[in-house]
């Protein structure tokens, strides 16, 4: 039997992959309050060991430790599958992703696909939440996601498409190869438009400010997990920073050269890359109000769509040529 | 969806009669008592299509404290406490207001050098109500940051405020005839610095916040409340200054010495949430100039009048005393019988006449503009309920 190492691999790699969107999401909470702090004028979390950096370590363990509440009425099956549903796919995701020159969970041609395909499940986590908690607020947030994330997919796709068609495949290591170590040489030079795109479009499909219209916290309370306590509104919180790490990388590869940089190529550069990312999407956060649904979705509809298409159809002109 | 027993939809009035009223297609939704953008404990009962608001009811009542019946149980100076706890972010106007009705009984003279204190404590309140406002606002439209800014600099304000007055939110500095404290000379320094610094904060404001894009498209053309509508509901204060008014009892009513300080009435014909946000901005500014202009004039001499009686009895008779506060005209209508207590005493908040035109407001409008459109009204619940 030749499948037992390629079996042990994919464990390997995903108890890895585990290990690295803890540790990330453990690093992104302390840095999303730390960054809030010092654009707010306070110094953030500092209390809990040196900087602050224990500080994730307590909010877990406190959020281990709560009860978990279940509203009445609410279906329990549909209630609790949600957050489950909502962080599990998040495993497959990191998969392909290809973290240094030979630093890859998974060689798989159809890299992108896999992760376009699986990170579309986590609407329908936050439509069943939305909709078993029997809470109006959050039936609301759970509407407002579905329509969102339907919407945003769309020139999202497009604009990775754009990519697919320049390189003829959708291997993500392959896209990487084909960048240099100077930026110049990568795919944000050639595809600016497409990686604007991608990059608004990855905000509002992580429901983060000023896209973060599902748990609009001034309208909606909390959105789709209103009702959620303990870890069950971890697990989405998890997510969504797993989320974020995962569109931050998808943007390194396909548009920053991945773990090309100056000097050494290496997984430090691809790292760096991601936390540049991670920063702005952070900073976005704190800066911005947050816009009205219908504006949201005018500003994709009208704007980001025609603009995708428009890009899509010059990038096929010039592979043609 | 949901199976719920009958007996479980018997509510109050108002969700008996919106149970009453639903239709195929809507959702009653129930915005408060507890909900982040209410600013407290109104209650807000919504008919939803979809994310439009089919009708709205606010329901008040849920921090009503008997304001009013307890100024007819306590002594004239014993219910001065009472009204810095009113309206808790302008409470020296409130303060102001009832001394002003109670000198007008009493035919109480009030020293210059008293009433140029009250132009600035009063002022300087009203700035830290408005930076209060800014940042709740801008946090009900989803910025987090504006808040913590606001809140700076209105803390140095109310560092200025604790050095004379001995508290921090709910002042009772004013008194019969005059002020309890005179001022610090520690107080009028940090006041001519505040001044200056809060002029380099505005500015930044205005770049960072105001002339945002996104920020703008909340804003503009929300809430329009044309003029006959606000007449209608008698509003006051910068929200009927955003509906092109320019009405301001500082201009209109001349009360104490306002007449002698030169200063704009901020007004915007737009009507919409934005001309009650600009409205409120440029206030901040024209509060500054008045502070200025009163510490740069202010005379020397005593802070309450020189014969006071032990016991305040006005003589039998009323008296109206209104002043415009943060949030529009402040009246208090004191009835006195000639003993130490009043005979009735009736407070007209404006946030309750701001409120009423909610209703009549949103309807039609998405959710998120009926946040939008709350903010701009600048509520203080316990000021509505009283």
């Amino acid at each position: 039997m030749n499948i037992a190492p390629e079996l042990i691999h994919i464990a390997v790699a995903l108890a890895a992959i585990a290990a690295f969107i803890g540790l990330n999401g453990l690093v992104l909470v302390w840095l999303e309050r730390k960054v809030a702090g010092h654009i707010q004028r306070r110094p953030g979390p500092y209390e809990v060991g040196p900087w602050g950096l224990l500080q994730p370590v307590a909010d877990a363990v406190k959020l281990v430790g709560k009860q978990l509440v279940r509203p009445k009425v609410a279906d329990p099956w549909l209630y609790w599958s949600a957050p489950l549903l909502s962080f599990t796919p998040v495993f497959l995701l990191f998969l392909t992703i290809p973290f240094g020159p030979r630093l890859i969970g998974m060689e798989f041609n159809l890299g992108l696909l896999l992760i376009l395909a699986f990170s579309g499940l986590n609407v329908l986590a936050l439509c069943l939440a939305g909709w078993s908690s029997a809470n109006k607020y959050s039936l609301l947030g759970a509407a407002r996601a579905v329509a969102q994330s339907i919407a945003y997919e769309i020139p999202l796709l497009l604009a990775v498409l754009a990519i697919a068609f320049q390189f003829g495949t959708l291997n993500l290591s392959t896209i990487v190869h084909h960048q240099g170590p100077m930026p110049w040489q990568w795919n944000v030079m050639t595809q600016p438009l497409a990686f604007i795109i991608y990059f608004i479009c990855a905000v509002a499909e992580t429901n983060r400010a000023p896209f973060d219209l599902p748990e609009a916290e001034s309208e909606l309370t909390a959105g789709f997990h209103t009702e959620y306590s303990g870890m069950a509104f971890g697990l989405f919180f998890l997510a969504e920073y797993a989320y974020i790490i995962v569109i931050s990388c998808v943007a390194t590869v396909l548009f920053l050269g991945g773990w090309h940089g100056p000097g050494a190529p290496g997984f430090w550069w691809f790292l760096l890359k991601v936390y540049a990312l991670i920063m702005v999407i952070i900073w976005l956060r704190w800066t911005y109000p947050r816009v009205r649904f219908d504006q949201l979705l005018n500003i994709n509809w009208k704007w980001l769509l025609p603009l995708a298409l428009v890009n899509l159809l010059l990038t096929l002109i010039f592979v043609k040529m | 969806m949901l199976h719920y027993a009958q007996e479980q939809l018997q509510g109050d009035y108002y969700t008996r009669a919106f149970q009453a009223g639903a239709q195929e297609d809507t959702l009653i939704l129930n915005m408060g008592p507890q909900h982040p953008s209410t600013h407290g404990v109104l209650r807000i009962i919504l008919e939803l299509h979809g994310e439009y608001i089919l009708r709205a009811e606010p329901v008040l009542g849920y921090v009503h404290r008997m304001q009013e019946k307890m100024g007819e149980v306590k002594t004239y100076p014993q219910y001065l406490p009472n009204m810095g706890r009113v309206d808790y972010l302008h409470a020296l106007a409130w303060n102001w207001a009832y001394v002003l009705a109670v000198e007008e009984l009493l035919q109480l003279e009030v020293p210059e050098r008293a009433e140029y204190i009250r132009v600035i404590t009063c002022e300087l309140n009203r700035i830290t109500s408005h930076l209060l406002w800014w940042g709740a606002y801008l946090l009900d439209l989803g910025a987090f940051t504006p808040i913590m800014y606001g809140f700076a600099d209105r803390e140095r304000a109310m560092d200025l405020l604790q050095i004379i007055t001995g508290s921090r939110l709910t002042y009772c500095y004013y008194s019969f005839g005059g002020v309890t404290a005179d001022l610090t000379p520690q107080f009028i320094d940090g006041t001519k610095e505040f001044c200056k610094y809060l002029r380099t904060r505005l500015p930044m404001y205005k770049d960072l916040v105001t002339d945002n894009m996104i920020l703008r498209h909340r804003v503009d053309d929300i809430g329009i409340i044309p003029v006959d509508m606000a007449r209608r509901y008698g509003v006051t204060g910068p929200n009927l200054r955003g509906s092109g008014v320019e009405h301001d009892l500082r201009r209109n009513t001349p009360y104490s010495i306002y007449d002698r300080f030169d200063f704009e009435i901020p007004a915007y014909e737009e009507c919409d949430a934005l001309a009650r946000y600009l409205v409120r901005m440029d206030e901040m500014e024209e509060s500054l100039s008045i502070i200025e202009q009163a510490i740069d004039s202010l005379p020397e001499g005593p802070v309450t009048p020189p014969k006071m009686p032990k016991v305040i009895k006005p003589p039998k008779g009323e008296a109206y005393g209104a002043v415009e506060g943060a949030r529009g005209v402040i009246g208090i209508h004191v009835i006195s019988d000639g003993t130490a207590t009043p005979y009735r005493i009736k407070l007209r908040s404006p946030s309750f006449s701001n409120l009423s035109l909610f209703a009549e407001v949103s309807e039609g409008i998405l959710l998120a503009d009926a946040v939008s459109i709350l903010g701009s009204l600048d509520l203080v619940i316990p000021e509505i309920d009283r």
